[in-house]
């Protein structure tokens, strides 16, 4: 049944069903007195994954395991640390997976480069495929007219008067 | 009863959707029209065969049959009828059942509007739309029945749960499914061109019709379900990168890609393959974000493995289609005749700078929503990919494309002049700097803000400047007969045009949130809060008894400069059967941005946690996607787009005689 429980409808309510009793994520009673402090906790928290949540930071998530790591990087923060100090603490103790941004290490680099590769690539090969074409166009382009063939276009334009005036019927696109 | 024709019309459905696969198909091949014209009616009779068994579930649903399982875990008999209705596809059987239902509507749709079709490709395509329509049948009956009985019989349901109680869950999966289950159209198009071989300019106007309906609603689907999260998460968040919502931002990229693609293989014969590729690609995606959505696979790889009957199914799926679509696109493409010639710098080269970034873009979401589950998989470390990763790789690749939108529009097809298209854009761009100047001299801080905000501004301009060189050729005042020109003017012009305009919109209400306020506070009655411009008091706090709730309402006041502007009255529900609560947050928009408050329980000491929030221009996020919509409606109602056929038989007026 539990399967049933995770196989919900459509956008997010997969996310906010299960872990999210919705209200609300930083409380009065954690925030610190001091304002660049009480800043600088939000910007850590928010790209601080809740780890029980579905890819909710926990400045957004409201589980208690996310209270919990709000009050521990306000408590860092007083003590003086710096954010990168935290992190690093974070990620011993809780492994990369609580960053919600990926470190760039070997076995991310391929998530990183991926669609900048993607847009290089494509690129070359349409640039490479436009040349071929303009090349293959170049050639297939029939030889401009001889000096006799323009003579003789002129003569039979000359010998026709009506031609400019003809129109072609109009499109029956209307 | 009733329960049983509905499981029985589903078996009966599956049986028609085999017929309609094998016999067009096999029609196409051993040329017999009587074969192939078999498409037309299974079609409509397998819609007609899910549609009541849909019916049959929907029925059970009202009426609170609780000797139905699906019933009893997600309805109650205390349930307002509205979610009782709702409620059918809001859990995972219902889904699916939605699901084939439109999937069979787009059969039968295309069935009854696609008479300019030549009949081997219409028979090849519904032949394609039916073997998705017996595979997805073929799913539910096996290992997702919504028919299987309980016995004993309890007397009452689990409920719905409270957080789909909302008439966000009455809109916004219908409207969703409609895109992207819609798309299986131009898919089935696609994979019947490929495997006749005849791919040309006719074929993009075949799909563009369909393309567009998919898209106008794929993207109210995305903007809905947004809206949604957004009023009832609690703080106003309205984009996660979650992978579910990943699954909707995939083919949307693709299909709007798609959307332009086939617009220059309609009008100049060219981005064959690209358009071919992105039909397959759109539809592909939307299936893979049903797999990533049904199988379980997001919670995490391992549930996927504990349970994996449905995921293998669907996996199985996936591959059959995007496998073997794509294996035709291989045998395929290289026979594909290069289309017509243009200069990098022409309408056509800028329609490939732009599949190239939004299939880029694309490409960035799809990397960050599966690496981690390939990763687990692969080494079982696990990490988490979220939105500062997407703000770092689909913000750059994405953000060119909202500068270059306007020019490409200025651009002529086949050889542009860049300078001039750029120069008839001053105007744009002078108001995009003034826009930034103002924001930042009036809201400052942060850049991203007030740059997003200049940019916004110069897009929603920029969108309208093609069309108004058209109707005022000769500058504004000297143009005559500005009016003749605008009526005449063809309607996808102008669709285009507010399309674009609507991702401006979109974009300043974006931009915004950077000068949104934020308290967070422990509520008194009788206090006052300043957020933003506007004062807040709160009056009271009164109870409520809903029909399958109990609720605590706040009472507050808003003021601007001592005067009241509006009421808000957030507040928490307790949904009793499911021992679950809700915050229904108090909402007032106040010229387009918003006043949001959300409250928690309330606590011993009688005041009440509260999020205070004023979040400027907010709205125009969502407004923004309804004017995409609206731009795309307008195409669609585009008469170009629809006679086909009548412009092919005026070209023929002989044989248009004999058959008169």
């Amino acid at each position: 049944m539990k399967a049933r429980l995770f196989a919900f409808l459509a956008l997010f309510m997969l996310a906010v069903s299960l872990f999210v009793a919705p209200a609300f994520a930083v409380q009065p009673d954690e925030i610190l007195p001091d304002a660049k402090l009480e800043q600088r906790a939000r910007k850590i928290s928010a790209d601080l994954r809740c780890l029980v949540c579905q890819n909710q930071s926990i400045d957004d998530s409201d589980a208690s395991l996310a209270k919990d790591l709000r009050i521990l990087v306000r408590e860092h923060l007083k003590a003086g640390e710096s954010d990168s100090a935290i992190r690093e603490f974070l990620v011993a103790r809780y492994g990369n997976f609580i960053l919600l941004k990926p470190p760039f290490a070997w076995d991310t680099w391929l998530l990183w480069l991926t669609p900048f590769a993607l847009l290089t690539l494509g690129a070359l090969a349409i640039w490479k495929s436009s040349r071929a074409k303009s090349a293959e166009a170049a050639e297939a382009a029939p030889a401009p007219l001889s000096k006799e063939e323009s003579e003789e276009l002129n003569a039979l334009l000359a010998a026709s008067p009506g031609v400019n005036t003809a129109v072609v019927p109009a499109d029956s696109d209307r | 009863m009733i329960v049983e024709v509905g499981h029985y019309a589903l078996v009966l459905a599956l049986a028609i959707a085999l017929m309609q696969t094998i016999l067009p198909f096999w029609g196409a091949r051993a040329r017999d029209a009587r074969l192939m014209a078999v498409a037309r009616p299974t079609a409509l009779t397998q819609f007609a065969f899910v549609a009541l068994s849909y019916a049959a579930l929907t029925y059970a649903h009202v009426a609170s049959d609780f000797s139905l399982a699906n019933v009893v875990e997600n309805s109650n008999s205390n349930m307002p009828l509205v979610y009782r209705i709702s409620g059918v596809w809001g859990n995972h059987e219902g889904s699916m059942m939605l699901w084939v239902l439109i999937l069979t509507l787009s059969g039968a749709a295309m069935a009854v509007f696609s008479r300019s079709i030549p009949p081997r490709l219409l028979a090849d395509a519904l032949s394609m739309q039916g073997l998705l329509g017996a595979a997805f049948l073929l799913f539910i009956l096996l290992t997702s029945n919504p028919f299987a009985r309980l016995s004993p019989a309890p007397l009452e349901g689990a409920d719905l749960n409270p957080i789909l109680q909302d008439p966000g869950l009455a809109i916004h999966p219908p409207l969703l499914y409609l895109g992207y289950v819609g798309f299986s159209i131009v898919f089935s198009l696609a994979a019947a061109a490929l495997i006749g071989g005849r791919i040309d300019a006719a074929f993009a106007r075949f799909i563009r019709p369909w393309t567009l309906a998919a898209w106008c609603f794929l993207t109210l689907g995305i903007a809905m379900g947004s809206y949604w999260a957004y009023y009832t998460l609690g703080w106003g968040g309205f984009w996660f990168w979650d992978p579910v919502e990943n699954a909707s931002l995939l083919p949307w990229l693709a299909g709007t890609a798609l959307l332009h693609s086939a617009a220059v293989m309609e009008k100049r014969d060219a981005l064959k393959i690209w358009t071919i590729f992105l039909a397959i690609l759109t539809f592909s995606l939307s299936l893979l974000g049903t797999f990533l959505v049904r199988s379980g696979v997001l919670t995490s790889v391992h549930a996927f493995a504990s349970d994996p009957q449905r995921g293998l199914f669907i996996l199985a799926i996936l591959v059959l289609f995007i496998g073997g679509s794509l294996f035709l696109f291989m045998l395929r493409a290289p026979t594909l005749s290069k289309g017509g010639l243009f200069a990098p710098v022409s309408r056509e080269g800028a329609l490939v700078l732009n599949n190239l970034l939004l299939t880029a873009s694309c490409a960035a979401v799809f990397v960050g929503t599966l690496y981690p589950l390939a990763l687990e998989a692969w080494n079982g470390d696990k990490i988490s990919v979220g939105a500062p990763f997407f703000n770092l790789t689909f913000g750059p690749l994405f953000a060119p494309l909202l500068l270059i939108m306007p020019i490409g529009q200025m651009l002529a097809w086949k050889r542009a002049d860049l300078l001039g298209a750029v120069q008839r854009l001053f105007f744009a761009a002078a108001c995009g700097f003034i826009a930034m100047a103002v924001f930042f001299a009036v809201q400052g801080a942060p850049s991203l803000a007030y740059i997003g905000a200049g940019v916004a501004v110069y897009l929603i301009i920029g969108s309208f400047v093609e069309v108004y060189g058209r109707i005022f050729p000769s500058g504004l005042f000297k143009s005559k007969n500005a009016f003749v020109r605008g009526k005449g003017l063809p309607l996808s012009a102008w669709g285009s045009a507010f399309a674009h305009a609507g991702l401006g919109v979109t974009l300043l209400g974006l931009a915004a949130t950077g000068w949104g306020a934020e308290k967070v506070v422990a509520m008194k009655a009788g206090e006052a809060y300043d957020v933003g411009p506007y004062r807040l008091e709160v009056m009271g706090t009164t109870s409520d008894i809903g029909p399958n709730y109990k609720e605590a309402v706040a009472h507050m006041t808003i003021r601007r400069g001592g005067e009241v502007v509006a009421l808000l009255e957030p507040s928490k529900r307790f949904f009793s059967t499911r021992r679950m609560s809700t915050s229904q947050a108090g909402i007032v928009t106040l010229n387009f941005g918003q006043i949001y408050v959300s409250i928690a329980d309330q606590n011993d000491n009688g005041t009440i946690d509260a999020r205070l929030y004023w979040k400027p221009l907010v709205s125009l996020i969502w407004l923004g996607a309804l004017v995409m919509a609206f731009g795309g409606g307008l195409s669609l109602s585009d008469r170009r787009l629809r006679v086909g056929v009548a412009r092919r038989a005026a070209k023929l007026p002989s044989n248009a005689q004999i058959a008169s």
